[in-house]
């Protein structure tokens, strides 16, 4: 006996409701897979943000917070770090390279990053790649700067633009270096990562903006001009190390744990990402749960209008096992019935993501950094469908038991 | 082999049967005997339990006492699963009204008993070559001589029509046992001997038996045999 084909025949003969389910359970499948993919390539391009550097150095306070503010540009320094410590630790044995990094103001929501030239031969993300321009070239000049391909993209900036850079990190600053623009000399390739965002300019760049500045205020007469000042920094916001080997990494982690001239901090950048994540994970349980409950809804959608109709089919059992179905075969069939409902709505879920990540691609890349790409399953999108399909079939083993129990009270006799 | 066809066909002794454990019984020392071919009317008014002894020869339910045999098998001996395999081999059913599944067409209603019993496919296949050759020849005998719009929805259908095709579902794959539960009460007169002409050449024709119950005693003269429902149980209440 084809029971497939009679429960197709079935359903069929209830279209609209048999679709609505198909849909609600698709949704649910778009939810909790689309969940899980977002949740698996936030975590690799939060893995691929920095690679390479084997320390990053600021001034002592919170691993987290060290890295966000160096690596994410989220937060700000609590303090700054003096030159001659730099030079100190860069000079150290074992160090390969530093990039140092100064913070604090910002170009229309972009923050600003003030560094050495070294950062364009040493920084890397994702596999060890190495940052490339897609036009212009390094700054060279004190008023040069490059700026990251999404801050190219949203302000629509070319090679030679002129960029205002404003005082602090808020977008409506109402002090802004107006005095000494700087021009934009190279544009970098896209990376997926806070680089896109930023806005690079020189350590000399950052000290000559802040000339006849003194803390948060321009100063009402002008004092020096450019020329007589010394344009090297007094201090820096952190730096990143490259070493030789990593086998000096802890010794010369506490060496700057316990730098004596003032309280450091250097952090291993895989731990500290570890670390953020963990915290980030409780946001991805939330989704997760969330994605649960609209399966578990979906399926209870599903049991109620399978329950529902029930009662106006117990003629149609009747008339089944007048032509010799067992209740095997009513059980079988409404299992079936469920079977095929969750198997449509999983396909059409798995459907309806794809084209989604297929057409949403780039405009999420776009908005958030976050590249999805059109990959097959993994095992644990395989473990939750199957979970998913599981769990259709025990629901569907409800309706089952109760047309049986139905069918023994009528016997062949019900009429409508 | 020889004890088998010549043992009756439906054989009832000193059957009691409830539907609930606490309810009074709705058969009450049960006794039926009906031989290979014969066609038997059985009269009764409704609430005389005729139909919970169809559903006891069909072996959808099980007495608590006495015998059941049906085409030689001891329904009290036999798993529910083996009981349901005899219903499909060799019982076919014609009901009052709503005998056909509003989701399938006309020639998939008909043909359903061949999805379920492989003799009767078996049949089927031997008298016409298909099961739906063998499905189209009952529907020209008994429903229209249109070879045509079999494939059509039986909600559009007449009650007139759907009991004729009910009838065609019944005879198809040729099961030793038709089982009419008042198949005309909801066709008026003239349809009524239409029907019930076709059902007697088609059962003739086939060689099966026919166990006809109706309380309305019209026909009765067409029959070999005519049974009130009163002397096959002594008591009759709730009838379901």
């Amino acid at each position: 006996m084809n029971l497939r084909l009679l429960a197709w025949k079935s359903l069929s003969s209830r279209r609209s409701t048999a679709i609505l389910t198909v849909v609600s359970i698709a949704v649910s499948v778009v939810l909790l897979l689309g969940v899980e993919k977002i949740r698996v390539n936030a975590q690799s391009s939060f893995a691929n943000t920095i690679s390479g550097t084997d320390l990053i150095v600021g001034a002592r306070s919170g691993s987290i917070q060290l890295l966000l503010y160096s690596v994410f540009r989220i937060g700000n320094a609590t303090n700054n770090i003096s030159w001659d410590s730099y030079q100190a630790i860069a000079q150290k044995k074992g160090v390969k390279w530093t990039i140092p990094i100064s913070l604090g103001d910002s170009h229309r929501g972009f923050r600003v990053m003030g560094t050495s030239k070294d950062y364009f031969s040493f920084y890397q993300y994702s596999q060890k790649r190495n940052l490339q321009l897609t036009s212009g070239k390094p700054f060279n000049d004190t008023f040069d700067t490059v700026i990251g391909s999404e801050v190219a993209r949203s302000l629509n900036y070319s090679v030679g633009d002129q960029v205002i850079i404003s005082h602090g990190t808020v977008s409506t600053s109402f002090s802004e270096h107006k005095d000494k623009p700087f021009i934009i000399s190279g544009i970098l390739e896209h990376t997926g990562t806070p680089v896109d965002r930023t806005v690079h300019v020189s350590l000399e760049g950052i000290e000559a903006m802040h000339v006849n500045w003194q803390g948060q205020i321009k100063k009402r007469k002008a004092g020096k001009t450019l020329s007589e000042t010394n344009l090297q920094p007094e201090s820096i916001t952190a730096f990143l190390i490259g070493l030789d080997s990593k086998i000096i990494s802890f010794k010369l982690q506490r060496y700057i744990n316990e730098y004596a001239p003032e309280p450091l901090l250097a952090i291993f950048p895989g731990i500290a990402l570890h670390e953020l994540w963990s915290l980030m994970s409780v946001a991805e349980q939330a989704l997760l749960i969330i994605s649960i409950f609209v399966v578990i809804a979906a399926l209870t959608g599903m049991l109620a209008v399978s329950l529902a109709g029930l009662n106006e089919r117990r003629r149609e059992v009747a008339i089944l096992r007048s032509v010799g179905a067992s209740h095997w075969h009513i059980m079988g069939l409404l299992i079936a019935e469920t079977l095929l409902l969750t198997i449509s709505g999983i396909l059409l879920g798995i459907a309806i993501l794809y084209s989604a990540i297929g057409l949403g691609q780039p405009i999420i890349e776009a908005n958030y950094g976050l590249f999805i790409p059109l990959s097959l399953p993994n095992e644990r999108e395989f473990a939750m469908v199957s979970i998913l399909l599981v769990t259709g079939f025990v629901v569907g083993l409800i309706p089952a038991y109760r047309a049986y129990r139905n069918s023994l009270a009528d016997g062949m006799s019900t009429r409508l | 082999m020889q004890s088998v066809l010549n043992s009756p066909l439906v054989h009832l002794v000193d059957v009691e049967f409830c539907w609930h454990a606490k309810a009074s019984p709705s058969i009450k020392s049960g006794k039926l005997c009906i031989d290979r071919h014969e066609h038997v009317f059985i009269q009764g008014a409704s609430g005389s339990g005729k139909s919970t002894l169809l559903n006891i020869i069909g072996g959808i339910v099980t007495p608590q006492k006495g015998t059941v045999e049906v085409v030689g098998k001891d329904f009290l001996q036999l798993k529910e699963v083996e009981r349901d395999r005899v219903r499909a081999d060799h019982i076919g059913f014609i009901f009052q009204q709503f005998n056909l599944i509003p989701y399938l067409s006309i020639l998939e209603n008909v043909t359903l008993p061949c999805r379920f019993s492989d003799v009767r496919r078996q049949n089927a296949i031997e008298r016409s070559g298909t099961v739906a050759n063998e499905a189209i020849y009952l529907l020209n005998r008994l429903y229209s001589k249109s070879k045509f719009g079999f494939d059509r929805n039986t909600s559009e259908l007449s009650v007139g029509q759907q009991q004729r095709v009910a009838a065609a579902r019944a005879l198809i794959g040729q099961p030793q046992l038709i089982i009419a539960d008042e198949p005309t009460s909801s066709l008026d007169y003239d349809s009524r001997q239409a029907f019930l002409d076709l059902l007697f050449d088609e059962v003739k024709t086939s060689g099966s038996t026919l166990l006809y119950v109706s309380h309305d005693p019209t026909h009765k003269h067409l029959f070999d045999r005519v049974v009130e429902m009163s002397t096959i149980s002594t008591q009759g209440s709730a009838d379901i």
